[in-house]
């Protein structure tokens, strides 16, 4: 039976190459066209949900194409079930969301209509991930998100922090980006196949060792796509883009979509006990990490980056523990939070032209749009109940306390522990990063002087989400949700509640009203200056930036400068030597050939004679 | 007749007239000289003609082809010198160097 999945992808891959011709680069017209595309794309994804979850176990698939190539089919198409269409639906409302903000957002920017037409192609690979129904399909829209994310984080390409950022942004993916492919090609040819569906089935015929290296070459492109250690230097640094693309890629796409193959694979990934230990060692040095960094930060934007990825480690802790429906609820209700808190960060450095968290004392207070929503996303991140994150997250905290039970599937018992004892920590620090954030924003007094006023679109956009945010709160509630996802076999079904996930959000609350006390009392200071010296090494994020640049980037670099001498010194010099001599042999041959006519003649009767001459001697 | 006596003389034409287009400056007299080899061919063109006696007369008949062409490459050839003459008011071959590249 066909379905309209494809069109998910299709419709804002024309809405990009609408916006690429030449007669639509008005603004007017970019801007209509993305905006057309962005909401037929939300609503398509709407009305395919309903279809969908009716049935949750029922996979449509439809083949679109098939290219032999060697041994292997590739039978792109569209495989559409429960996950892809709950995916869809969220990565068609943010990106929506981000398209009506940037109208506003982007209002001076004379490259509006190129960035609406990119925002629009980011959607659509993001979408053909998500529907994709072969690795190498899924690869394309892999590797043209990667595109996207370098042209939109170097948006503001005339500052040279943003054009690095794009680069380090590229680069870092693409290692990740390299394993995904050899993934690729390992489970591929050990398989047969690169149907996502065969693939799945074959899981038990594998080979142990094709399945153990295939899954953690994957596991390579999802750290680097998802900003997990030791891959995660690029997402803060990607903070120099446009915020609506903060939004974009925090919420929907490129860090949605590691998650995305991790769940969507998640059968494969569940079969290899070396990989799961990876994957939660992995996130549970993220998580702190992160959190940490978060914490420490004095950059509103690259706050909630550093939270972003520490949430995903959550997400991939969960995945990593078998807890299949508690990773997806957690990717669901982060992304409408974490796209409401850059849209809202946006409306307030849209206010006070700077991103320096100790210039926005109290701005919030004169912003109530922004405070509403900085406080229903703050709060949903910080796992507050009732807000949805308290559900997602203490679903999250119970499957990783049952991995490190040993009970189920999941890590080894000693991984389980520690990405449990993680998890909880996490729980903490974000409720203190998250308090000192909204004190900050919040605390008196208001600051005097004029405000930039937000644009129309962008409160509209963050208003819809702050809705949609408050009411993710009952579609997560615990009882709604398990029928939703039905987990493949192995892993856990539904959504647990856990004691100590519910006894330390109680805890995390604590903390925020102690970080409140604090703030107030001890003559209204940051709380992060307790931190005393030791608030940079976090800021910095552990110095792993350094670290890379001094292990990886400056040897890389000395490399290139020596490759680029010998090129200049020895093969340049041998090329140019060559077409010298052949210069100098020339203009001494060229005596020959002066042009005396009379030479020519007796050269050419000399050579007839020769050839009379020898013809009679052998014959 | 034998044979070898209108070949040498064809032989002492054709080298009389390499020596007019190597040796002569003058425009006209290579132009000769020219006229000379060619007519030295047509002497052995029709001295194996008589020898094979041909019955489609081929030796003959390319004799009368090579006159008529002959007679045209003078023509053009002759109006060529003259205009080298008009121009330059010398024939001298050596002289007419323009089309030459530059020495080096």
């Amino acid at each position: 039976m066909s379905s309209a999945a494809w069109l998910l992808p299709a419709i804002p891959f024309a809405a990009a190459l609408l916006g690429a011709l030449p007669a639509c680069r008005t603004r007017p017209r970019a801007a209509a066209i993305a905006l057309t595309g962005a909401t037929t794309t939300a609503l398509v994804a709407l009305l395919l949900l309903p279809s969908a979850l009716d049935d949750p176990t029922r996979v449509r698939l439809d083949r679109l194409l098939i290219a032999p190539a060697g041994a292997l089919q590739v039978l792109a198409g569209t495989r559409f079930d429960s996950l892809a269409a709950v995916v869809a639906v969220m990565v068609g409302v943010v990106a929506l969301a981000v398209q009506v903000y940037s109208v506003g957002y982007l209002h001076d920017d004379l490259r509006y209509p190129s960035y609406a037409a990119q925002v629009s192609l980011f959607t659509s690979a993001m979408l053909l991930v998500v529907v994709a129904s072969d690795l190498l399909e899924l690869l394309v829209g892999w590797e043209v998100m990667g595109l996207c994310s370098y042209l939109l984080i170097g948006h503001y390409r005339e500052l040279d922090y943003a054009r690095r950022a794009a680069v380090k942004a590229f680069l870092v993916t693409r290692i990740g980006d390299v394993g995904m492919l050899l993934g690729v090609a390992v489970l591929g040819t050990a398989a047969g196949t690169t149907d996502i569906g065969e693939l799945l089935a074959a899981v038990p015929r594998l080979p142990h060792g094709a399945l153990v290296a295939g899954s953690l070459l994957l596991l390579l492109g999802v750290a680097g796509k998802s900003a997990q250690f030791p891959l995660h230097v690029w997402l803060p640094d990607a903070m120099a883009g446009p915020t609506p693309i903060s939004a974009l890629i925090h919420a929907a796409t490129m860090v949605a979509a590691g998650v995305y193959l991790v769940a969507r694979l998640h059968p494969l990934f569940l079969a290899s006990t070396v990989t799961l230990d990876v994957l939660a060692l992995m996130a549970a040095v993220t998580m702190l990490l992160g959190a940490l960094a978060a914490f420490a930060q004095d950059d509103l934007k690259r706050l909630l980056a550093w939270s972003t990825t520490s949430q995903l480690a959550y997400m991939l802790g969960a995945l990593a523990a078998g807890g299949y429906d508690a990773g997806l609820l957690h990717l669901m209700v982060h992304a409408s939070a974490k796209a409401l808190l850059f849209l809202a960060a946006g409306l307030v450095l849209h206010a006070v032209h700077t991103g320096a968290l100790s210039q926005m004392r109290g701005v919030a207070r004169r912003m109530p749009v922004a405070a509403l929503a900085l406080i229903v996303g703050g709060l949903t991140l910080a796992g507050l109940p009732p807000f949805a994150g308290a559900w997602s997250k203490d679903s999250v905290l119970a499957a990783m306390k049952s991995a490190a039970g040993g009970s189920g599937p999941g890590p080894d018992q000693f991984e389980g522990v520690l990405l449990y004892l993680a998890g909880l920590a996490t729980v903490l620090i974000t409720a203190a990063y998250v308090a000192r954030l909204l004190l900050i924003l919040l605390a008196p007094p208001a600051p005097r002087g004029d405000l930039h006023e937000p644009r129309l679109s962008m409160a509209q956009s963050v208003t819809a989400l702050t809705v949609t945010c408050g009411v993710s709160t009952f579609l997560a509630l615990p009882d709604a949700l398990p029928s939703w996802l039905p987990a493949p076999a192995g892993a856990r079904e539904g959504i647990e509640l856990s004691v100590g996930g519910v006894t330390l959000t109680a805890i995390g609350v604590l903390a925020v009203f102690a970080a409140l006390w604090l703030y107030s009392h001890a003559g209204a200071r940051d709380p992060v200056l307790l931190l005393g010296s030791s608030q940079r090494r976090l800021r910095s994020g552990f110095g792993v930036d350094a670290l890379y640049d001094r292990g990886a980037v400056r040897p890389t670099r000395s490399v290139a400068a020596a490759v680029a001498e010998t090129d200049a010194s020895a093969i340049n010099h041998a090329v140019e030597g060559i077409g010298r001599s052949a210069v100098r042999t020339s203009s001494s041959l060229r005596v020959v050939g002066a042009g005396r006519v009379r030479s020519y003649l007796a050269a050419l009767i000399a050579g007839v004679l020769l050839v009379v001459v020898s013809v009679a001697v052998v014959v | 007749m034998h044979l070898a006596v209108p070949l040498v003389a064809g032989a002492l034409l054709f080298g009389l007239g390499i020596y007019g287009v190597l040796a002569r400056k003058n425009a006209v007299l290579v132009l000769m000289a020219v006229e000379l080899m060619l007519n030295a061919v047509n002497l052995n063109l029709i001295a194996f003609g008589a020898y094979l006696r041909d019955r489609f007369r081929t030796g003959e008949v390319t004799t009368l082809f090579v006159v008529t062409i002959a007679a045209a490459e003078v023509g053009v050839g002759l109006a060529i010198v003259l205009l080298l003459y008009r121009r330059r008011e010398s024939v001298d071959l050596d002289r007419a160097t323009e089309l030459r590249e530059e020495a080096a």
